[in-house]
């Protein structure tokens, strides 16, 4: 299965991309991982957390970076280059502990034609 | 949380403060107090939301295991939040809270035990808890709420909440309870 991981909703925490990234790997025959940040200094960030991430746990990936809405950006990505699966970060969570889904999450859910994991 | 969060500009209230005392609609004697800190009233509680009913929940909270219910109490039950419980004798039959956001304000929410709603014992949860948030100096609440979830959106709306945010899966709504300082 080809897996498209997005990363750098606004509350992607770097255990959060961890996780999803580790989740994602265990059913992906072929994985990416796209970053998504409004700005170098994010992408920086994030690019640090992914790398440190595949190289710890030995995962094998190609990573791209997309700048735009991020929602749109992966849901067109996974349709124009034939991918099977996205999967995101879905666990963010209020002060209180309430459970919330943001705008990049939301497009995805409602947009993609693929199927979409979340990861908890 | 996030700082571009809306409120709105009216200050509601007065509200009542806690302690409070009524007869619910089904005669039963309710007092709200604060949460006192002791291990009786945390039992009490954690045995409450033990007995929860599932379909209840709100976006994933109170969690469903006993262990992720105390994990869960324990951060809302920290000192720097305020916590009230309505007591029907030693049983714990609803609970309100606000709790910090890192941003001066406050989220706040609210639970009662299925056999004890719709007995008026919300409204005077949440009144009683923004009447306690605004003794405390706190100048505005937020919440979020699943938009289908019509019985607590009315309740909210009732005590002056406005809906702020309407453009994500959750409906986000806030009150102020005291101009800025």
């Amino acid at each position: 299965m080809n897996v498209l991981v997005g990363v750098g909703s606004t509350n992607d925490s770097p255990a959060a991309i961890e996780r999803t990234i580790r989740r994602a790997a265990k059913v992906a025959d072929e994985l990416t991982v796209a970053i998504c940040s409004p700005d170098a200094a994010t992408d920086e960030s994030l690019a640090a957390t992914v790398t440190a991430t595949l190289e710890e746990h030995d995962i094998t990936a190609s990573t791209r970076h997309v700048s735009g809405q991020p929602g749109s950006e992966l849901v067109d990505i996974a349709e124009s280059e034939g991918f099977d699966e996205i999967v995101l970060a879905g666990g963010q969570t209020s002060p209180m502990g309430k459970i919330t889904i943001d705008k990049t999450v939301e497009f995805v859910v409602l947009n993609a034609h693929t199927t979409v994991t979340l990861v908890r | 949380m996030n700082s571009e969060r809306r409120y709105p500009e009216t200050v509601s209230g007065p509200f009542e403060e806690p302690p409070v005392r009524f007869s619910d609609r089904d005669d039963r004697d309710i007092e709200i107090r604060p949460y006192d800190g002791s291990e009786a009233e945390y039992e009490a509680l954690a045995e409450m939301y033990v007995e929860f009913d599932p379909s209840d929940r709100a976006q994933g909270i109170p969690p469903g295991r006993e262990s992720r219910v105390r994990t869960w109490l324990d951060g809302i039950l920290a000192e720097d939040c305020y916590n009230l419980i309505a007591w029907d004798g030693d049983t714990a039959a609803g609970h309100s809270t606000l709790v910090p956001d890192g941003d001066d304000d406050y989220e706040l929410a609210i639970f009662v035990l299925q056999e004890y709603q719709e007995a008026g014992i919300g409204t005077h949860l949440i009144e009683s808890l923004l009447g306690y948030g605004d003794s405390e100096g706190i100048n505005c609440v937020w919440l979020t709420v699943e938009r289908w979830n019509h019985a607590a959106v009315s309740l909210y709306e009732k005590v002056g909440f406005e809906t702020t945010g309407a453009e994500s899966f959750e409906l986000e709504m806030a009150i102020r309870l005291a101009e800025d300082d």
